[in-house]
């Protein structure tokens, strides 16, 4: 807490360094030769059918895994387990409806859970857990039960966890998989002003571009293998994405700006006919 | 002797006895002990565990009186031995019933075995199955006093780190903590809280201490350090009761013991439905009449 990394501007303004990366377990290859930066204070989408590996490049982003060739940098380092500079929100959740703890007491954890011995100052955590859920827009939800929220209201808690010892990186793993269109849109928006009142880098991996679309940076989008990355306008093509996915693909616009990918979501049968 | 409402008096009287003043001591220990670790049973969802462990633990005690020795060590051994192989299975061995029930029920067989080559069958069975608390000696209770104290020393040293993978394994597995060493360190925990926790109430109603009181608690808090606290509380109340009916009812103990606990449970989880039922069917009425919308929560 006492030492927060002091980066100059000059220094580094970039947050991820890719250099032909390649990732993979045993002998099947999950994406190669991927090269590309995110600039610090970016919020980036990572798109890409099932199984493409974009929690992949979470765990490598975490140190969880390490490439199988070519070499990542993040914030000026290469990935390590523990890195207090990066804050995570997991697919996946032990949390459920069962699950009789005050929200608070989870936010306070991020902020603490990792400290060893007796713990009995209380009062630093508490107030840093109460500023992390004013800042998610759910000052509210802090004494309920977790198990008591809905899907919407969780993702927030969530979020308070991980943002609450001050990260610079954010990394949100399908935080709107179970969300209608009205509360990922609301949790986008959530997402998006921590984004530009923290200067935290964000990497949101999700399924749907549409409810991001207008606050994007930058897009990461894995498929068939290959990665590529841009401003969205210029990954979102029919051109990019034909590319990418090795068979034709078209991106149509409707009258609202929504996208639509078509003819990519299936790239194994599309090939094996 | 028999009852009067003096309370105090009633229980000077049983404690001029040293078996009853072991035994409410002994009770003292344990309940703190289960009731704490089991807070964490309770929220890594390790019940099931925690019912093979004490089965595993028959084994061991029954091949201690067998062999002479103190049946705690036996039942430390093999329950020891059994948390470590849960552990190493990784996390979700702890839920994988299929296994765990297996193996329980071949060391459930093995210590009837160790039982029936022994002279003294009956009794010793008896025992580590259903617990004698009253039987608990001077020495067991210094032994569970330094049990006791090892736990929870190591307990308020790995605290935050244990509720944290408890409750949010990636994020605490990301945040770098070392995951197979915690839940390592909370199966051995667990298995000694166990096998003391048998002198109680035995092997086959280790629920009623390990989980139900902890059970009852998460019902009445959020909040992890008073749950706990109401945890001790249930498992204290209910061993201190049992043994205080035991006392004048000639039944054991550890039958009184297992039906307060329960008692508690069924009436918190009965009473929190009822007054639910009744907020949801009595207060929203008379606004709804009102304004449309429950907006008031």
């Amino acid at each position: 807490m006492a030492s927060l990394p002091t980066v100059s501007p000059s220094e580094d303004s970039t947050a991820i360094r890719a250099n032909h990366l390649e990732v993979g377990f045993r002998d099947r290859v999950v994406w190669r030769d991927a090269s590309f930066e995110v600039g610090r204070g970016e919020f980036t989408a990572v798109i890409g059918p099932n199984g493409a590996g974009k929690t992949t490049l979470f765990r490598l982003l975490l140190g969880l895994q390490r490439p199988s060739f070519g070499d990542i940098e993040v914030l000026g380092a290469p990935p390590r387990r523990g890195n207090r500079r990066i804050g995570y929100v997991p697919q996946r959740h032990t949390i459920d409806n069962e699950t009789h703890v005050a929200a608070d007491a989870l936010v306070r954890l991020g902020a603490v859970g990792s400290r060893w011995g007796p713990g009995l100052s209380f009062r630093a955590p508490r107030e840093a857990a109460a500023e992390a859920l004013n800042a998610v827009g759910a000052s509210e939800l802090g004494s309920k039960s977790l198990g008591s929220l809905s899907g919407g209201e969780l993702q927030r808690v969530f979020l308070a966890e991980a943002i609450v010892g001050n990260p610079e990186m954010l990394l949100l793993d399908e935080p709107l998989s179970n969300l209608d269109i009205r509360r990922s849109r609301e949790l986008v928006e959530v997402v998006h002003h921590l984004v530009q009142s923290r200067h935290v880098t964000t990497l949101l991996v999700a399924h749907d571009i549409n409810p991001l679309i207008e606050c994007l940076d930058k897009v990461i989008y894995i498929a068939n293998g290959n990665v590529a990355t841009g401003p969205p306008e210029e990954v979102l093509t029919s051109r990019s994405l034909t590319e990418l996915y090795g068979v034709p693909v078209e991106v149509l616009h409707d009258s609202r700006g929504n996208i639509v990918i078509v003819g990519g979501e299936n790239p194994h049968e599309e090939k094996s006919r | 002797m028999s009852f009067n409402w003096n309370i105090v008096t009633d229980l000077r009287d049983m404690w001029q006895y040293p078996f009853m003043r072991q035994a409410f001591e002994a009770g003292t220990i344990i309940a703190i002990l289960a009731g704490i670790i089991g807070y964490f049973v309770i929220l890594r969802r390790s019940a099931f565990a925690t019912h093979a462990l004490g089965h595993v633990g028959f084994s061991g005690a029954a091949g201690a009186v067998l062999f002479g020795v103190n049946p705690v060590y036996g039942l430390l051994l093999f329950t020891m031995g059994g948390g470590t192989g849960m552990a190493l299975l990784g996390r979700r061995a702890a839920t994988r019933d299929i296994e765990i029930g297996t193996v329980l029920a071949f060391m459930l067989g093995l210590g009837l075995v160790f039982l029936s080559l022994y002279n003294g069958y009956a009794t010793e069975a008896y025992s580590i199955l259903f617990g004698d608390i009253e039987g608990v000696s001077a020495a067991a209770v210094l032994l569970t006093l330094e049990a006791a104290l090892i736990v929870l020393a190591v307990l308020a040293l790995i605290y935050r780190p244990l509720l944290f993978s408890s409750l949010d394994e990636d994020v605490a597995e990301a945040k770098g903590l070392p995951m197979l060493a915690l839940n390592l360190g909370f199966m051995l925990l667990l298995a000694v809280a166990i096998s003391f926790a048998v002198q109680v109430v035995g092997v086959l109603l280790i629920f009623a201490l390990m989980v139900t009181p902890a059970a009852t608690a998460v019902q009445l808090t959020k909040r992890p350090l008073f749950a706990m606290t109401v945890s001790v509380s249930v498992a204290l109340f209910s061993i201190w009761a049992g043994l205080f009916i035991a006392w004048y009812e000639q039944y054991p103990p550890s039958f009184f013991i297992v039906s307060i606990s329960f008692a508690l449970y069924v009436a918190v989880r009965g009473s929190l439905a009822l007054s639910h039922r009744l907020v949801r069917r009595g207060v929203p009425s008379p606004e709804r009449d009102a304004k449309p919308g429950p907006e008031s929560a």
